[in-house]
Protein backbone atom coordinates (compact mmCIF):
# COMPACT_ATOMS: atom_id res chain seq x y z
CA UNK A 1 0.00 0.00 0.00
CA UNK A 2 2.75 2.39 1.02
CA UNK A 3 4.50 1.69 -2.26
CA UNK A 4 1.32 2.48 -4.15
CA UNK A 5 0.83 5.74 -2.26
CA UNK A 6 4.42 6.78 -2.73
CA UNK A 7 4.53 5.81 -6.37
CA UNK A 8 1.22 7.57 -7.10
CA UNK A 9 2.61 10.62 -5.33
CA UNK A 10 5.76 10.43 -7.43
CA UNK A 11 3.66 9.89 -10.50
CA UNK A 12 1.56 12.99 -9.76
CA UNK A 13 4.67 14.94 -8.94
CA UNK A 14 6.42 13.90 -12.12
CA UNK A 15 3.34 14.69 -14.15
CA UNK A 16 3.16 18.13 -12.48
CA UNK A 17 6.80 18.86 -13.14
CA UNK A 18 6.50 17.56 -16.61
CA UNK A 19 3.38 19.67 -17.19
CA UNK A 20 5.03 22.83 -16.02
CA UNK A 21 7.84 22.20 -18.46
CA UNK A 22 5.72 21.60 -21.51
CA UNK A 23 3.32 24.39 -22.14
CA UNK A 24 2.72 23.11 -25.66
CA UNK A 25 0.78 20.12 -24.40
CA UNK A 26 -2.79 20.98 -23.71
CA UNK A 27 -4.99 19.78 -20.94
CA UNK A 28 -6.73 17.14 -23.05
CA UNK A 29 -3.47 15.52 -24.08
CA UNK A 30 -2.36 15.68 -20.49
CA UNK A 31 -5.35 13.79 -19.16
CA UNK A 32 -5.08 11.28 -22.00
CA UNK A 33 -1.48 10.64 -21.02
CA UNK A 34 -2.46 10.17 -17.37
CA UNK A 35 -5.07 7.61 -18.41
CA UNK A 36 -2.59 5.89 -20.73
CA UNK A 37 -0.03 5.64 -17.92
CA UNK A 38 -2.66 4.18 -15.62
CA UNK A 39 -3.55 1.46 -18.14
CA UNK A 40 0.13 0.95 -18.85
CA UNK A 41 0.79 0.05 -15.23
CA UNK A 42 -1.63 -2.88 -15.55
CA UNK A 43 0.14 -4.04 -18.71
CA UNK A 44 3.52 -3.69 -16.99
CA UNK A 45 2.46 -5.74 -13.98
CA UNK A 46 1.01 -8.43 -16.19
CA UNK A 47 3.67 -8.75 -18.90
CA UNK A 48 6.94 -7.13 -17.80
CA UNK A 49 7.22 -7.16 -14.03
CA UNK A 50 8.26 -10.80 -13.59
CA UNK A 51 11.57 -10.19 -15.32
CA UNK A 52 12.13 -6.44 -15.04
CA UNK A 53 10.81 -6.44 -11.44
CA UNK A 54 8.30 -4.09 -9.79
CA UNK A 55 10.85 -1.29 -9.44
CA UNK A 56 12.16 -1.71 -12.99
CA UNK A 57 15.63 -2.61 -11.76
CA UNK A 58 15.89 -5.85 -13.77
CA UNK A 59 18.45 -8.54 -12.98
CA UNK A 60 22.09 -7.64 -13.54
CA UNK A 61 23.48 -9.44 -16.57
CA UNK A 62 20.16 -11.17 -17.31
CA UNK A 63 17.24 -8.74 -17.70
CA UNK A 64 18.21 -5.13 -18.44
CA UNK A 65 16.92 -2.38 -16.16
CA UNK A 66 14.05 -0.18 -17.22
CA UNK A 67 14.66 2.14 -14.28
CA UNK A 68 16.78 5.14 -15.16
CA UNK A 69 17.63 3.40 -18.43
CA UNK A 70 19.75 5.14 -21.04
CA UNK A 71 18.52 2.67 -23.65
CA UNK A 72 14.96 3.79 -23.05
CA UNK A 73 15.79 7.49 -23.12
CA UNK A 74 18.17 7.34 -26.08
CA UNK A 75 16.53 4.68 -28.23
CA UNK A 76 12.87 5.57 -28.38
CA UNK A 77 12.06 3.77 -31.65
CA UNK A 78 14.03 0.65 -30.73
CA UNK A 79 12.30 0.58 -27.34
CA UNK A 80 8.84 0.71 -28.90
CA UNK A 81 9.90 -1.89 -31.44
CA UNK A 82 11.14 -4.20 -28.69
CA UNK A 83 7.87 -3.98 -26.80
CA UNK A 84 5.89 -4.50 -30.01
CA UNK A 85 7.89 -7.29 -31.65
CA UNK A 86 10.30 -8.62 -29.02
CA UNK A 87 14.05 -8.28 -28.90
CA UNK A 88 16.96 -10.62 -29.51
CA UNK A 89 20.72 -10.22 -29.27
CA UNK A 90 23.23 -7.97 -27.65
CA UNK A 91 22.32 -4.55 -26.27
CA UNK A 92 24.10 -2.23 -23.89
CA UNK A 93 22.09 -0.65 -21.09
CA UNK A 94 23.63 1.68 -18.52
CA UNK A 95 27.10 0.54 -19.59
CA UNK A 96 26.32 -3.18 -19.09
CA UNK A 97 26.01 -5.68 -21.93
CA UNK A 98 22.91 -7.90 -22.14
CA UNK A 99 22.60 -10.77 -24.59
CA UNK A 100 19.21 -12.36 -24.14
CA UNK A 101 15.91 -12.75 -25.87
CA UNK A 102 12.55 -11.19 -25.10
CA UNK A 103 9.77 -12.95 -26.93
CA UNK A 104 7.05 -10.92 -28.63
CA UNK A 105 4.39 -10.22 -26.01
CA UNK A 106 1.39 -10.15 -28.35
CA UNK A 107 0.21 -6.76 -27.06
CA UNK A 108 -2.27 -4.62 -28.97
CA UNK A 109 -0.82 -1.37 -30.34
CA UNK A 110 -2.76 0.56 -27.70
CA UNK A 111 -1.24 -1.62 -24.97
CA UNK A 112 2.22 -0.88 -26.39
CA UNK A 113 1.40 2.86 -26.22
CA UNK A 114 0.21 2.56 -22.64
CA UNK A 115 3.08 0.49 -21.28
CA UNK A 116 5.61 2.74 -23.04
CA UNK A 117 4.03 5.82 -21.47
CA UNK A 118 4.05 4.07 -18.12
CA UNK A 119 7.70 3.09 -18.17
CA UNK A 120 8.79 6.40 -19.71
CA UNK A 121 7.19 8.29 -16.85
CA UNK A 122 8.16 5.99 -14.02
CA UNK A 123 11.25 4.41 -12.54
CA UNK A 124 13.17 7.69 -12.69
CA UNK A 125 12.53 8.00 -16.42
CA UNK A 126 11.17 11.31 -17.66
CA UNK A 127 10.10 11.46 -21.26
CA UNK A 128 8.52 14.71 -22.36
CA UNK A 129 6.89 13.48 -25.54
CA UNK A 130 4.09 10.95 -24.98
CA UNK A 131 4.01 7.86 -27.18
CA UNK A 132 0.99 7.92 -29.50
CA UNK A 133 -0.98 5.24 -31.24
CA UNK A 134 0.03 6.38 -34.71
CA UNK A 135 3.68 6.35 -33.65
CA UNK A 136 3.39 2.71 -32.57
CA UNK A 137 1.39 1.77 -35.67
CA UNK A 138 4.09 3.26 -37.90
CA UNK A 139 6.86 1.16 -36.42
CA UNK A 140 7.32 -1.96 -38.51
CA UNK A 141 9.43 -5.05 -37.91
CA UNK B 1 20.69 -29.24 8.81
CA UNK B 2 17.12 -28.01 8.76
CA UNK B 3 18.06 -25.03 10.88
CA UNK B 4 20.93 -24.31 8.57
CA UNK B 5 18.66 -24.51 5.55
CA UNK B 6 16.11 -22.17 7.07
CA UNK B 7 18.92 -19.81 7.93
CA UNK B 8 20.15 -19.94 4.35
CA UNK B 9 16.61 -19.40 3.17
CA UNK B 10 16.07 -16.38 5.39
CA UNK B 11 19.45 -15.01 4.43
CA UNK B 12 18.84 -15.45 0.75
CA UNK B 13 15.55 -13.60 1.09
CA UNK B 14 17.40 -10.74 2.72
CA UNK B 15 19.94 -10.80 -0.07
CA UNK B 16 17.12 -10.08 -2.51
CA UNK B 17 17.13 -13.71 -3.58
CA UNK B 18 19.08 -13.14 -6.77
CA UNK B 19 22.45 -14.70 -6.07
CA UNK B 20 22.42 -18.48 -6.43
CA UNK B 21 25.18 -19.83 -4.23
CA UNK B 22 24.18 -23.48 -3.94
CA UNK B 23 24.97 -24.46 -7.52
CA UNK B 24 28.31 -25.26 -9.12
CA UNK B 25 29.36 -24.95 -12.73
CA UNK B 26 30.41 -28.22 -14.35
CA UNK B 27 34.11 -28.58 -15.03
CA UNK B 28 34.77 -29.18 -18.69
CA UNK B 29 31.25 -28.36 -19.96
CA UNK B 30 29.52 -30.50 -22.60
CA UNK B 31 29.75 -29.50 -26.23
CA UNK B 32 26.66 -29.37 -28.36
CA UNK B 33 25.60 -29.39 -31.96
CA UNK B 34 22.80 -27.20 -33.33
CA UNK B 35 20.36 -29.62 -34.99
CA UNK B 36 18.09 -26.91 -36.41
CA UNK B 37 18.09 -23.16 -35.99
CA UNK B 38 14.84 -22.70 -37.88
CA UNK B 39 12.74 -22.96 -34.73
CA UNK B 40 13.12 -19.72 -32.82
CA UNK B 41 11.12 -20.66 -29.70
CA UNK B 42 11.31 -24.46 -29.40
CA UNK B 43 8.67 -24.83 -26.69
CA UNK B 44 8.30 -28.60 -26.86
CA UNK B 45 9.46 -31.52 -28.99
CA UNK B 46 9.18 -35.28 -29.22
CA UNK B 47 10.74 -38.11 -31.20
CA UNK B 48 9.32 -40.58 -33.68
CA UNK B 49 10.95 -44.00 -33.59
CA UNK B 50 12.42 -43.43 -37.05
CA UNK B 51 14.44 -40.49 -35.74
CA UNK B 52 12.25 -37.63 -36.94
CA UNK B 53 11.51 -34.91 -34.39
CA UNK B 54 8.30 -32.89 -34.10
CA UNK B 55 8.87 -29.43 -32.62
CA UNK B 56 6.44 -26.73 -31.49
CA UNK B 57 7.28 -23.03 -31.76
CA UNK B 58 5.51 -20.67 -29.37
CA UNK B 59 4.42 -18.51 -32.32
CA UNK B 60 2.04 -21.28 -33.40
CA UNK B 61 4.12 -23.15 -35.97
CA UNK B 62 4.73 -26.90 -35.81
CA UNK B 63 7.93 -28.22 -37.39
CA UNK B 64 9.15 -31.64 -38.46
CA UNK B 65 12.88 -32.32 -38.46
CA UNK B 66 13.95 -35.31 -40.52
CA UNK B 67 17.76 -35.37 -40.46
CA UNK B 68 18.13 -33.01 -43.40
CA UNK B 69 15.22 -30.64 -43.49
CA UNK B 70 13.09 -28.74 -41.03
CA UNK B 71 9.61 -28.55 -42.53
CA UNK B 72 6.72 -26.40 -41.38
CA UNK B 73 3.56 -28.46 -40.89
CA UNK B 74 0.15 -27.18 -41.91
CA UNK B 75 -3.16 -27.79 -40.19
CA UNK B 76 -2.63 -26.38 -36.71
CA UNK B 77 -5.25 -23.75 -35.77
CA UNK B 78 -4.36 -20.24 -34.73
CA UNK B 79 -3.03 -19.95 -31.19
CA UNK B 80 -3.44 -17.12 -28.66
CA UNK B 81 0.11 -15.82 -28.82
CA UNK B 82 0.17 -13.37 -25.94
CA UNK B 83 2.58 -13.01 -23.04
CA UNK B 84 3.51 -16.52 -21.95
CA UNK B 85 0.73 -18.03 -24.09
CA UNK B 86 1.08 -19.55 -27.53
CA UNK B 87 1.72 -23.03 -28.88
CA UNK B 88 3.08 -25.00 -25.94
CA UNK B 89 3.93 -28.71 -25.63
CA UNK B 90 3.78 -31.67 -28.01
CA UNK B 91 3.77 -35.40 -27.22
CA UNK B 92 3.57 -38.41 -29.52
CA UNK B 93 1.49 -41.31 -28.20
CA UNK B 94 3.92 -43.88 -26.70
CA UNK B 95 2.45 -46.62 -28.93
CA UNK B 96 2.88 -44.64 -32.14
CA UNK B 97 2.25 -45.58 -34.94
CA UNK B 98 -0.12 -48.28 -33.64
CA UNK B 99 -1.86 -45.39 -31.90
CA UNK B 100 -1.46 -42.61 -34.50
CA UNK B 101 -2.27 -39.55 -32.35
CA UNK B 102 0.00 -36.62 -31.55
CA UNK B 103 -0.98 -34.43 -28.59
CA UNK B 104 -0.62 -30.68 -28.13
CA UNK B 105 -1.27 -28.02 -25.52
CA UNK B 106 -1.67 -24.39 -26.54
CA UNK B 107 -3.29 -21.12 -25.55
CA UNK B 108 -6.65 -20.85 -27.26
CA UNK B 109 -9.37 -18.19 -27.61
CA UNK B 110 -12.11 -20.81 -27.88
CA UNK B 111 -15.02 -19.95 -25.57
CA UNK B 112 -17.25 -17.02 -24.77
CA UNK B 113 -15.05 -14.70 -22.73
CA UNK B 114 -12.41 -12.41 -24.21
CA UNK B 115 -8.82 -13.60 -23.93
CA UNK B 116 -7.52 -17.14 -23.83
CA UNK B 117 -6.85 -20.22 -21.74
CA UNK B 118 -4.99 -23.48 -22.20
CA UNK B 119 -6.37 -26.14 -24.54
CA UNK B 120 -5.42 -29.80 -25.01
CA UNK B 121 -5.83 -31.33 -28.47
CA UNK B 122 -4.65 -34.13 -30.71
CA UNK B 123 -4.08 -34.58 -34.42
CA UNK B 124 -2.51 -37.03 -36.87
CA UNK B 125 0.41 -36.46 -39.18
CA UNK B 126 0.31 -37.25 -42.84
CA UNK B 127 3.11 -35.94 -45.03
CA UNK B 128 3.62 -32.39 -43.84
CA UNK B 129 0.01 -31.96 -42.76
CA UNK B 130 -1.70 -32.29 -39.41
CA UNK B 131 -5.16 -33.72 -39.94
CA UNK B 132 -8.18 -34.74 -37.86
CA UNK B 133 -7.42 -32.02 -35.33
CA UNK B 134 -9.56 -32.58 -32.26
CA UNK B 135 -9.81 -30.48 -29.08
CA UNK B 136 -9.95 -32.80 -26.06
CA UNK B 137 -10.14 -30.18 -23.30
CA UNK B 138 -10.34 -26.41 -23.10
CA UNK B 139 -9.88 -24.64 -19.76
CA UNK B 140 -12.15 -21.72 -18.98
CA UNK B 141 -12.92 -18.90 -18.44
CA UNK B 142 -10.66 -17.02 -20.83
CA UNK B 143 -8.73 -14.04 -19.56
CA UNK B 144 -6.55 -11.44 -21.29
CA UNK B 145 -3.88 -11.89 -18.63
CA UNK B 146 -0.59 -12.90 -20.20
CA UNK B 147 0.72 -15.32 -17.60
CA UNK B 148 0.65 -18.92 -16.35
CA UNK B 149 -0.77 -21.12 -19.08
CA UNK B 150 1.52 -24.08 -18.15
CA UNK B 151 1.85 -26.52 -19.91
CA UNK B 152 3.34 -29.97 -20.38
CA UNK B 153 1.97 -33.33 -21.51
CA UNK B 154 3.07 -36.78 -20.28
CA UNK B 155 1.85 -40.38 -20.51
CA UNK B 156 2.18 -42.92 -17.71
CA UNK B 157 2.72 -46.66 -18.11
CA UNK B 158 -1.00 -47.37 -17.76
CA UNK B 159 -1.83 -45.28 -20.82
CA UNK B 160 -3.26 -42.27 -19.02
CA UNK B 161 -2.21 -38.85 -20.25
CA UNK B 162 -1.49 -35.95 -17.89
CA UNK B 163 -1.39 -32.25 -18.69
CA UNK B 164 -0.58 -29.21 -16.58
CA UNK B 165 -2.38 -25.86 -16.70
CA UNK B 166 -1.14 -22.79 -14.81
CA UNK B 167 -3.34 -20.55 -12.67
CA UNK B 168 -3.59 -17.76 -15.26
CA UNK B 169 -2.56 -14.98 -12.90
CA UNK B 170 -5.47 -15.65 -10.50
CA UNK B 171 -3.68 -17.16 -7.56
CA UNK B 172 -6.36 -16.31 -5.01
CA UNK B 173 -9.16 -17.69 -7.15
CA UNK B 174 -8.03 -20.73 -9.13
CA UNK B 175 -5.42 -23.07 -7.62
CA UNK B 176 -7.26 -24.06 -4.43
CA UNK B 177 -10.71 -24.32 -6.05
CA UNK B 178 -11.39 -27.64 -7.79
CA UNK B 179 -14.51 -26.21 -9.43
CA UNK B 180 -12.25 -23.90 -11.45
CA UNK B 181 -9.62 -24.52 -14.12
CA UNK B 182 -5.99 -23.49 -13.67
CA UNK B 183 -3.29 -24.37 -11.18
CA UNK B 184 -3.99 -28.07 -11.72
CA UNK B 185 -2.63 -31.33 -13.13
CA UNK B 186 -5.29 -33.08 -15.22
CA UNK B 187 -5.59 -36.76 -16.17
CA UNK B 188 -7.34 -38.23 -19.20
CA UNK B 189 -7.64 -41.42 -21.20
CA UNK B 190 -5.72 -41.16 -24.45
CA UNK B 191 -8.95 -40.39 -26.33
CA UNK B 192 -9.75 -37.47 -24.03
CA UNK B 193 -12.36 -39.22 -21.88
CA UNK B 194 -12.14 -38.53 -18.17
CA UNK B 195 -11.22 -41.68 -16.22
CA UNK B 196 -13.98 -42.69 -13.82
CA UNK B 197 -11.42 -43.15 -11.05
CA UNK B 198 -10.18 -39.60 -11.26
CA UNK B 199 -10.23 -38.25 -7.70
CA UNK B 200 -13.00 -35.65 -7.98
CA UNK B 201 -15.44 -37.30 -10.40
CA UNK B 202 -18.08 -37.59 -7.69
CA UNK B 203 -17.71 -34.07 -6.30
CA UNK B 204 -20.42 -31.61 -7.27
CA UNK B 205 -19.21 -28.77 -9.47
CA UNK B 206 -15.66 -30.14 -9.62
CA UNK B 207 -13.76 -30.12 -12.89
CA UNK B 208 -13.67 -33.89 -13.21
CA UNK B 209 -10.41 -34.02 -15.16
CA UNK B 210 -8.43 -32.65 -12.20
CA UNK B 211 -5.88 -35.06 -10.74
CA UNK B 212 -4.01 -32.74 -8.34
CA UNK B 213 -4.26 -29.04 -7.44
CA UNK B 214 -2.62 -26.12 -5.65
CA UNK B 215 -0.09 -25.59 -8.48
CA UNK B 216 1.17 -22.27 -9.81
CA UNK B 217 2.65 -22.60 -13.29
CA UNK B 218 4.01 -26.07 -14.15
CA UNK B 219 6.18 -26.14 -17.27
CA UNK B 220 7.99 -29.42 -16.71
CA UNK B 221 6.53 -32.92 -16.46
CA UNK B 222 8.21 -36.28 -16.89
CA UNK B 223 7.63 -39.89 -15.94
CA UNK B 224 10.35 -41.42 -13.77
CA UNK B 225 11.96 -44.18 -15.84
CA UNK B 226 12.14 -46.62 -12.90
CA UNK B 227 9.22 -45.83 -10.58
CA UNK B 228 6.74 -44.73 -13.25
CA UNK B 229 5.71 -41.76 -11.10
CA UNK B 230 4.89 -38.42 -12.70
CA UNK B 231 7.30 -35.67 -11.70
CA UNK B 232 6.35 -32.02 -12.22
CA UNK B 233 8.17 -28.78 -11.65
CA UNK B 234 6.59 -25.37 -11.45
CA UNK B 235 7.56 -21.72 -11.41
CA UNK B 236 7.34 -20.06 -8.03
CA UNK B 237 6.99 -16.30 -7.70
CA UNK B 238 10.23 -14.71 -6.45
CA UNK B 239 11.83 -17.86 -5.06
CA UNK B 240 9.89 -21.03 -4.50
CA UNK B 241 10.07 -22.91 -7.79
CA UNK B 242 9.28 -26.52 -6.89
CA UNK B 243 9.68 -30.14 -7.96
CA UNK B 244 6.74 -32.32 -6.94
CA UNK B 245 5.93 -36.00 -7.40
CA UNK B 246 2.29 -36.10 -8.39
CA UNK B 247 -0.15 -37.99 -6.21
CA UNK B 248 -3.83 -38.42 -6.87
CA UNK B 249 -6.01 -35.71 -5.21
CA UNK B 250 -2.99 -34.08 -3.57
CA UNK B 251 -2.94 -30.35 -2.82
CA UNK B 252 0.48 -28.80 -3.48
CA UNK B 253 -0.39 -25.70 -1.52
CA UNK B 254 -0.13 -22.67 -3.79
CA UNK B 255 -0.67 -19.92 -2.65
CA UNK B 256 -1.46 -20.98 0.92
CA UNK B 257 2.06 -22.29 1.46
CA UNK B 258 5.12 -21.33 -0.58
CA UNK B 259 8.87 -20.86 -0.29
CA UNK B 260 8.59 -17.74 -2.43
CA UNK B 261 7.67 -14.11 -1.92
CA UNK B 262 5.99 -11.49 -4.09
CA UNK B 263 8.03 -9.94 -6.89
CA UNK B 264 7.86 -6.68 -4.94
CA UNK B 265 9.58 -8.36 -1.97
CA UNK B 266 6.49 -8.44 0.23
CA UNK B 267 5.30 -11.63 1.89
CA UNK B 268 2.65 -13.92 0.38
CA UNK B 269 2.35 -16.09 3.48
CA UNK B 270 4.55 -16.99 6.43
CA UNK B 271 3.66 -20.65 5.99
CA UNK B 272 5.85 -23.05 4.07
CA UNK B 273 3.94 -26.14 5.15
CA UNK B 274 0.55 -27.15 6.42
CA UNK B 275 -1.21 -30.43 7.15
CA UNK B 276 -2.99 -31.69 4.06
CA UNK B 277 -0.61 -29.90 1.72
CA UNK B 278 2.12 -31.89 0.03
CA UNK B 279 5.70 -30.66 0.37
CA UNK B 280 7.88 -30.39 -2.72
CA UNK B 281 10.83 -32.78 -2.93
CA UNK B 282 12.94 -29.78 -3.93
CA UNK B 283 12.50 -26.03 -4.08
CA UNK B 284 14.65 -23.30 -5.62
CA UNK B 285 15.50 -20.01 -3.93
CA UNK B 286 16.26 -17.93 -5.91
CA UNK B 287 13.99 -18.96 -8.75
CA UNK B 288 15.70 -20.34 -11.82
CA UNK B 289 12.45 -20.11 -13.89
CA UNK B 290 12.36 -23.83 -14.72
CA UNK B 291 11.07 -25.04 -18.08
CA UNK B 292 11.38 -28.50 -19.55
CA UNK B 293 12.55 -31.58 -17.70
CA UNK B 294 13.91 -35.02 -18.43
CA UNK B 295 15.39 -37.93 -16.57
CA UNK B 296 18.61 -39.21 -18.05
CA UNK B 297 18.38 -42.96 -18.56
CA UNK B 298 21.25 -43.43 -20.96
CA UNK B 299 24.78 -44.78 -20.77
CA UNK B 300 25.91 -42.14 -23.27
CA UNK B 301 26.33 -39.63 -20.45
CA UNK B 302 27.70 -41.49 -17.40
CA UNK B 303 28.01 -38.22 -15.44
CA UNK B 304 24.30 -37.45 -15.90
CA UNK B 305 22.84 -40.95 -15.89
CA UNK B 306 19.82 -41.54 -13.60
CA UNK B 307 19.69 -37.86 -12.73
CA UNK B 308 17.34 -35.05 -13.66
CA UNK B 309 17.84 -32.22 -16.15
CA UNK B 310 15.82 -28.99 -15.92
CA UNK B 311 16.06 -25.91 -18.15
CA UNK B 312 16.58 -22.48 -16.62
CA UNK B 313 14.97 -19.67 -18.57
CA UNK B 314 16.24 -17.02 -16.22
CA UNK B 315 19.90 -17.96 -15.83
CA UNK B 316 20.25 -19.49 -19.29
CA UNK B 317 21.71 -22.89 -18.51
CA UNK B 318 20.62 -26.50 -18.17
CA UNK B 319 20.49 -27.64 -14.56
CA UNK B 320 21.80 -31.10 -13.66
CA UNK B 321 20.16 -32.28 -10.44
CA UNK B 322 21.89 -35.26 -8.88
CA UNK B 323 19.30 -37.51 -7.26
CA UNK B 324 19.52 -39.96 -4.38
CA UNK B 325 16.35 -41.58 -3.04
CA UNK B 326 14.12 -39.02 -4.72
CA UNK B 327 16.05 -36.14 -3.16
CA UNK B 328 18.23 -33.55 -4.85
CA UNK B 329 21.72 -33.90 -3.39
CA UNK B 330 23.68 -31.72 -5.79
CA UNK B 331 23.00 -29.05 -8.42
CA UNK B 332 25.25 -28.28 -11.34
CA UNK B 333 25.10 -25.92 -14.33
CA UNK B 334 25.71 -27.42 -17.74
CA UNK B 335 25.57 -25.66 -21.12
CA UNK B 336 26.22 -22.52 -19.10
CA UNK B 337 25.06 -19.28 -20.79
CA UNK B 338 23.64 -21.10 -23.81
CA UNK B 339 20.42 -19.06 -23.74
CA UNK B 340 16.93 -19.40 -22.32
CA UNK B 341 16.47 -23.18 -22.02
CA UNK B 342 12.83 -23.95 -22.79
CA UNK B 343 12.71 -27.71 -23.27
CA UNK B 344 14.83 -30.84 -22.79
CA UNK B 345 14.19 -34.47 -23.79
CA UNK B 346 16.06 -37.74 -24.19
CA UNK B 347 15.73 -39.41 -27.60
CA UNK B 348 14.87 -43.12 -27.93
CA UNK B 349 18.53 -43.81 -28.82
CA UNK B 350 19.75 -42.11 -25.64
CA UNK B 351 20.85 -38.63 -26.73
CA UNK B 352 19.86 -35.47 -24.90
CA UNK B 353 18.30 -32.68 -26.96
CA UNK B 354 17.68 -29.18 -25.67
CA UNK B 355 15.38 -26.45 -27.02
CA UNK B 356 16.91 -23.00 -26.53
CA UNK B 357 15.08 -19.75 -27.29
CA UNK B 358 16.76 -17.83 -30.09
CA UNK B 359 19.18 -20.72 -30.77
CA UNK B 360 17.02 -23.65 -31.86
CA UNK B 361 17.21 -27.34 -31.07
CA UNK B 362 20.61 -28.60 -29.95
CA UNK B 363 22.03 -32.05 -29.18
CA UNK B 364 24.41 -32.53 -26.24
CA UNK B 365 27.49 -34.39 -27.44
CA UNK B 366 28.66 -37.20 -25.17
CA UNK B 367 32.24 -36.88 -23.95
CA UNK B 368 34.53 -39.30 -25.70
Amino acid sequence: MKVVVISSFLLCLSVLIWKSETSSINYLEQSQLTESIKRGQIVYNNFCMRCHLPDGSGVAGVYPPIANSNWLSEKRTESIKAVKYGLKGEIEVNAKVYNNMMSPMGLSDQEVVDVMNYIMNNFENKQKKPVTLSEVQDIKK
Amino acid sequence: MKLFLSFCFAFSLLACAQEDTSITVIENDYEYEVITDQVNMPWGFDFFDDGRIIITDKSGEVYLYDDENTTKLSGFPEVYNRGQGGLLDVKIHPDYPKNPWIYFTYASIEGKAKGGHTAFARAQLTGSQLIDFEVLYKASPNTTKGVHFGSRIEFDHQGYVYISIGERGERDVNPQDISRDGGKIYRFHADGRIPNDNPFVNEDNAKKAIYSYGHRNPQGMEIHPKTGKIWVHEHGPRGGDEINIIKKAANYGWPVVTYGINYSGTTITDETQKPGMTQPIHYWVPSIAPSGMTFVDSNKYPHLNQNLLVGSLKFMYLEHLVLADNQVVKREKILDKIGRVRSVEQSPDGFIYVGVEGVGLVKILPKS
